[in-house]
């Protein structure tokens, strides 16, 4: 057993788990019938899926080629962009009541989403019905 | 000397991390890279000052990487969880939920840590955050107690983030 054989098993490995989860992302996105529980799916994806593909990349490299840590950079950069976009997402729908809706607030407070301005209201009314 | 420290160097940090990530996009270590990866390092957040005014206080870096360990270990067992549900449980019988989570954390930096922890960790998504910032919502793919996941998101979380975060 030399280090090349063991490095080749770390490989694959790697590759099978995050093909295995990149499908069940995918799966997820496709059988969910609500927006909100859709949004669920892609947030798995960019960590596991996308990360266990990027170690095997990772080993692959100092194995048998050049040895590079690029994708530990796009692990960053994934998980510094990935909340934001899913933030925006969550935000539109329930802004546009496309999901069941969140529970009220203590006091007078509102969901940032749900604050119009008093000015655009009647616009978003109008889009309404 | 310490006014022209603190306009030249706005968010010391930043000036390391871009610094550090331009020589780990460049793939070699010379003395040219890193000296051009300051300057960007230097240009960089200078440019960016008036768009984020008030620098964060100071954060503990040792707790910090704890708290980045516990987050990895808790993806990797969330995802499995949660691909479990995906796998097995059928739309009818899935519970999704609403939590809020009354927030202890006053700094913009700290929130926005704790939302990104929360939507990274599959199962739970920061959705939205209250108008005064005291309250975030977060949208749960299954559960059958509620309240027991807001509170392990407030213990395990919310809690390091506030001695983190000074």
């Amino acid at each position: 057993m030399n280090i090349e054989i063991i490095a080749a098993y770390a490989v694959s490995a790697c590759l099978i788990t995050g093909a295995f989860f990149t499908l069940v992302g995918a799966i997820g996105l496709l059988k969910f019938n609500d927006s909100m529980t859709r949004l669920h799916a892609p947030t798995k994806v960019g960590t596991i899926g996308v990360g266990m593909l990027l170690l095997a990349s990772i080993i692959y490299g100092f194995a048998f080629a050049e040895a590079a840590i690029h994708e530990a950079l796009i692990m960053a950069f994934l998980f510094v962009t990935a909340p934001i976009s899913a933030i925006f997402i969550a935000k539109v729908n329930v802004h546009r009541r496309n999901c069941d809706m969140p529970p009220e607030l203590p006091g007078d407070e509102l969901w940032a989403t749900l604050d119009v301005p008093v000015a655009d209201r009647e616009t978003q009314e109008a889009e309404r019905a | 000397m310490v006014r022209l420290f603190r306009w030249l160097f706005p968010h010391p940090f930043l000036t390391v991390i871009l610094a550090v990530v331009w020589v780990l996009l460049q793939n070699t270590v010379s003395p040219g890279m890193i000296v051009f990866g300051l300057i960007l390092g230097i240009i960089i957040p200078r440019l960016a000052a008036p768009f984020w005014p008030e620098r964060p206080r100071g954060v503990r870096l040792t707790k910090l990487f704890a708290y980045s360990v516990i987050v990895l270990w808790d993806i990797l067992v969330a995802n499995v969880r949660v691909a479990w549900v995906v796998i097995t449980v059928p739309n009818a019988k899935l519970k999704p939920a609403w939590i809020v989570i009354p927030l202890e954390l006053r700094q913009p930096e700290a929130i926005t840590v704790l939302a990104g922890t929360i939507t990274l960790t599959p199962g739970t998504v920061s959705a939205d955050l209250s108008e005064s910032g005291r309250y975030l919502l977060v949208h749960v793919l299954h559960t059958h107690d509620a309240d027991a996941d807001l509170d392990s998101i407030k213990t395990r979380y919310e809690a390091r983030l506030k001695e983190i975060f000074i």
